[in-house]
C-alpha cells in the first residue's frame, strides 16, 4: 500500500483527531510521516497489527527527538511489514513538561527495551511499561542526556569528567614567561 | 517439648553475578541470575557498560567527518555501520553511487561478514562450550581478511572506508587475485571445520534443543538477520531490498530447518552462520567478475557543495547482525540534528530474560553465544 | 653510611655504594628474580571494546602473546598485569577500581588504546571517562585506535624493561625505589 492510502484508510477508521497531519515533500520527507494523538496510539498499534491490509509485523525503530524551540518531544515509530512489505512511519508530539504516552508493549514485544532506552536518554514516560527503569546510563544517573539543554555534571563519584588539555596544562607553543 | 516447625518452602534461590567481566568475548555484558542449584529461575540482563554516547556526539560532528563514530557502533562488522550512515545521507541529500564503487562495498562488507561470523561468531560459541583449540585457527583466517582490507584500505579493525558517495580508495593492482585465491582456500577450511565441529556429535549435544525460538516469537521480539532466518523465516535484505548492487548477484539464503533437533534452537543458528560464509564466498566471487566492466577509479558521486541537508531519511542494510538502520534527522544546518541507529543485537538480548527460566547455566552461556550479541551494538 | 629517614634501614639498600659483597649478592639475586618475573608477567583478560579484539588478535596465532611468557588469565588474584583495552565508561569505572584493588602486588596496569590513554575520540561523551589514569595508576601508555599487534608487544616489552630494572628486594621490605 502507498503511504498516502494508508494515511486515508486510518483516517477514515478513526477519525481526523486522532490521525491527521500528512507530510510527504519529496524534498525532505523521503519516508512520508503523519503524526497520530499519544493516547490512541496502542488501539491505532492494535488495528495495525490485525488488520490484513496492514498486517505490520515490527516495530523497526523507536526514537526520541527533543524540539525545544517548539517545545514538544517527537516519539518517531518506524513500523514494518514482512509479508507486504511495506512501512509506515508516525510520530507522536508530546509535550515537553510532561512526555507521556501508552507503552505499545502489549502490541510487539521488541518495544520492551527500546521505551526503556526512550526512556532513560530522552526521558518519555511510558504508561504501562511493565519495568521502566533505566537501561544503558548507571542507576544514579541524574538527566537526560539526548535533551538539547542537558547540562554535563563537573564529576560522578568523585570521577572529574574533563581532562586538563596538556597543552595549556603545560603551557606548549607560548612564549615562557619573562623572569 | 520443642516448637520446631517445619516447612515445605525449599527456599535455596541463589543470587549469581556474570559479569561485566567475564571470560566470554561478547564484551561487557552483565547477568543477574536468580538460580536453584543449576536452574535459572530468571536471568536479568544489565547493559550500558559500554554506552559511549555515539548518538550525541552525532550532533555534533558533520555528516561527512562522522563515519569513523560509526565504525564504533560495531567494530565487528564496522563496513556495514559505514555503509548504513553513508546510505542514510545518501537518501537524504539525493546522491547517486557510481556501479564501481557499489561492487567494491560489496567486497568489502562481504568480506567483513565473513570475518565477523567466522572468527568472532562460531569461534566465540566453540569457545564458550568449552572447544577451546579452534579458536586460533579462526583467528588465522580472520589475520589474512585483516591483511587484505589493510591493503585496501589502511586499518585492520575501524576501518572509515565508505564516504558519502561512494568508498574512499580503489582496489590496488593484483588485489582481486590475492582474494580470490584466499576464498578458494577458506573453502576448504569451511569444509573442515564442518566436519570437526559443525557435526560433532559433542557439539549437537550441547546445542540442539537448547533455547528454541519460534517463528512467531522471533518476529514478536524483533529478531533480524541469522538469529530470525534460523527461526524459519525467509527474510534478508539483500534480496528484499536489492540495495547497492546486489540485484545482479545470484545467491541462496539459508534458513534454519531444525537438521538435528528444533527449528529455532542454538545449532541451527550456529550452522546458519557457516552456510552465510559460503554464502558469501559465491558473492565475492561474482563481484570480482562484474567490477571489472566498470572503469577504474570513479568511487564517488557527485556530492553538493555544502551538505546542509533539511528533512529526516531512514536507511537499512544487512549487517552480520542482521538489519541495522539509521534514522538520521537534518535541520539545515552542517551537522544532523539526531542520529538514531537501531542495531540486531538490542533486539536480540531483550529475550533472554523471558527465554531463560527452565535453563542450565551452561546453556544461558551457549544462548547468549549463538544469539552473537556484542556489546556495542546493544550501548552504541 | 647514612641511614634513610623514613625506613630506617641503611643506605646500602638504596644506593649502590657501600660493602661490595653485600651489593652484588644483591644485585645477582635481584637479577635473578626480575628475570623471572619478566619473562612470565601473566595478564588479565580485560577487554571492553575495539582494542579488545586486537588483543585477542595479539594473542592469536601470527603476534603471539605466550611465547613471551605472557598467558591469559580470567581472574584478577591469579595476574600480574591488567591490560585495559578499550573505552572506560563511568559505569565500568568503579568496577575496574575494584578489579584492580583486587589484583595483589606486585601489579602493573597496560593502558591500550586511546580511550584508556585519555578518552580517545569520545572526549563530547558524556558518559565516557577520559582516561584509565584517573582512576588507576599506569605504567605503559601504548598509543593507537587501536593499537596494532605489534605495538602492544613493544607495550608488553617496556613492562618488561621496567620490572628488569627494579630493586625487588628492596621493593619487598618497604622501602620506596
Amino acid at each position: 500500500m502507498q503511504p498516502k492510502e494508508m494515511f486515508d484508510v486510518l483516517a477514515a477508521q478513526f477519525g481526523p483527531e486522532v490521525i491527521f497531519d500528512f507530510h510527504a515533500d519529496p524534498k525532505k520527507d523521503k519516508d512520508p510521516w503523519f503524526q497520530v494523538k499519544p493516547y490512541e496510539i496502542e488501539a491505532v498499534a492494535e488495528f495495525l497489527k490485525t488488520d490484513a491490509r496492514f498486517s505490520i509485523d515490527t516495530l523497526e525503530c523507536l526514537t526520541g527527538v527533543d524540539y525545544p524551540d517548539k517545545n514538544h518531544i517527537a516519539v518517531v515509530y518506524h513500523l514494518y511489514s514482512y509479508s507486504l512489505r511495506h512501512r509506515l512511519v508516525v510520530k507522536a508530539f508530546l509535550p515537553r513538561e510532561d512526555p507521556s504516552i501508552p507503552t505499545l508493549v502489549n502490541v510487539w514485544s521488541v518495544a520492551n527495551w527500546h521505551e526503556r532506552e526512550c526512556y532513560d536518554l530522552v526521558g518519555v514516560l511510558f504508561e504501562g511499561h511493565p519495568d521502566l527503569r533505566r537501561l544503558l546510563l548507571p542507576d544514579d544517573w541524574e538527566g537526560y542526556p539526548l535533551r538539547k539543554d542537558y547540562a554535563e555534571k563537573d564529576e560522578y563519584h568523585g570521577i572529574p569528567t574533563t581532562r586538563p588539555n596538556p597543552l595549556e596544562l603545560f603551557q606548549i607553543g607560548k612564549a615562557p614567561a619573562k623572569a | 517439648m520443642s516448637d520446631v516447625v517445619f516447612t515445605n518452602e525449599m527456599d535455596e534461590e541463589m543470587l549469581l553475578n556474570m559479569g561485566p567481566h567475564h571470560p566470554s568475548t561478547h564484551g561487557v555484558l552483565r547477568f543477574i541470575v536468580h538460580t536453584d542449584g543449576e536452574i535459572i529461575r530468571k536471568a536479568v540482563p544489565d547493559v550500558g557498560y559500554l554506552h559511549r554516547s555515539i548518538e550525541k556526539i552525532g550532533e555534533r560532528c558533520t555528516y561527512p567527518g562522522y563515519m569513523p563514530y560509526t565504525d564504533r557502533v560495531d567494530y565487528l562488522a564496522a563496513m556495514f555501520a559505514n555503509e548504513v550512515w553513508a546510505s542514510a545521507c545518501e537518501k537524504l541529500m539525493d546522491i547517486e553511487v557510481p556501479p564501481r564503487a557499489q561492487y567494491l562495498r560489496i567486497i568489502s562488507c562481504e568480506l567483513n561478514r565473513i570475518a565477523s561470523h567466522f572468527s568472532i561468531s562460531l569461534g566465540t560459541t566453540a569457545m564458550d562450550v568449552g572447544a577451546v583449540t579452534p579458536f586460533p585457527y579462526a583467528l588465522r583466517e580472520r589475520e589474512y581478511i585483516n591483511d587484505f582490507i589493510e591493503e585496501l584500505c589502511g586499518a585492520r579493525l575501524t576501518y572509515n572506508y565508505h564516504r558519502i558517495g561512494g568508498v574512499s580508495f580503489d582496489m590496488p593492482k593484483g588485489w582481486d587475485d590475492k582474494v580470490l585465491k584466499w576464498v578458494d582456500h577458506f573453502e576448504l577450511i569451511l569444509n573442515e571445520w564442518d566436519r570437526l565441529i559443525t557435526h560433532n556429535t559433542i557439539f549437537v549435544k550441547r546445542l540442539a534443543n537448547v533455547a528454541v525460538i519460534s517463528a512467531e516469537e522471533a518476529v514478536d521480539w524483533g529478531f533480524v538477520g541469522p538469529n530470525l532466518r534460523a527461526s524459519g523465516v525467509n527474510w534478508d535484505l539483500r534480496k528484499e531490498d536489492k540495495y547497492s548492487a546486489y540485484g545482479n548477484i545470484d545467491f541462496n539464503v539459508p534458513v534454519g530447518s531444525g537438521a538435528y533437533g528444533t527449528t529455532g534452537d542454538c545449532w541451527d543458528r550456529f550452522w546458519l552462520r557457516v552456510e552465510e560464509c559460503r554464502e558469501s564466498c559465491k558473492i565475492l566471487r561474482q563481484a570480482f567478475d562484474l567490477i571489472k566492466q566498470w572503469p577504474e577509479d570513479e568511487i564517488v558521486g557527485t556530492l553538493p557543495k555544502k551538505m546542509r541537508p533539511e528533512g529526516e531519511a531512514y536507511a537499512r542494510v544487512e549487517s552480520a547482525r542482521g538489519d541495522m538502520g539509521c534514522y538520521v534527522i537534518g535541520a539545515g544546518k552542517e551537522e544532523p540534528y539526531r542520529c538514531r541507529f537501531k542495531t540486531g543485537s538490542f533486539n536480540a538480548m531483550s529475550i533472554i530474560e523471558y527465554k531463560s527460566p527452565g535453563l542450565f547455566l551452561a546453556d544461558l552461556v551457549a544462548l547468549i553465544a549463538s544469539l552473537d550479541v556484542v556489546a556495542p551494538e546493544i550501548d552504541r | 653510611m647514612a641511614t634513610n629517614v623514613t625506613t630506617g634501614l641503611d643506605d646500602r639498600y638504596t644506593d649502590d655504594a657501600g660493602s661490595v659483597i653485600n651489593t652484588r649478592v644483591d644485585q645477582m639475586v635481584n637479577w635473578l628474580l626480575n628475570w623471572g618475573r619478566a619473562n612470565s608477567v601473566w595478564y588479565l583478560l580485560f577487554g571492553l571494546a575495539c582494542c579488545a579484539i586486537e588483543l585477542m588478535q595479539t594473542g592469536g596465532p601470527r603476534a603471539d602473546l605466550e611465547r613471551f611468557g605472557s598467558a591469559p588469565r580470567p581472574s584478577p588474584r591469579s595476574s600480574d598485569l591488567i591490560i585495559v583495552a578499550g573505552t572506560l565508561t563511568y559505569k565500568m569505572a568503579l568496577r575496574v577500581k575494584r578489579l584492580y584493588d583486587q589484583m595483589s602486588e606486585p601489579r602493573y596496569v597496560i593502558s591500550m588504546g586511546s580511550c584508556s590513554n585519555c578518552g580517545g575520540l569520545f572526549q563530547y561523551a558524556y558518559s565516557v571517562c577520559k582516561g584509565v589514569d584517573q582512576i588507576i595508576p599506569v605504567d605503559v601508555y601504548v598509543p593507537g585506535c587501536p593499537p596494532r599487534p605489534e605495538a602492544l608487544l613493544e607495550g608488553l616489552l617496556k613492562i618488561q624493561e621496567k620490572i628488569k630494572g627494579e630493586k625487588y628486594l628492596q621493593m619487598r621490605y618497604g622501602v620506596a625505589v
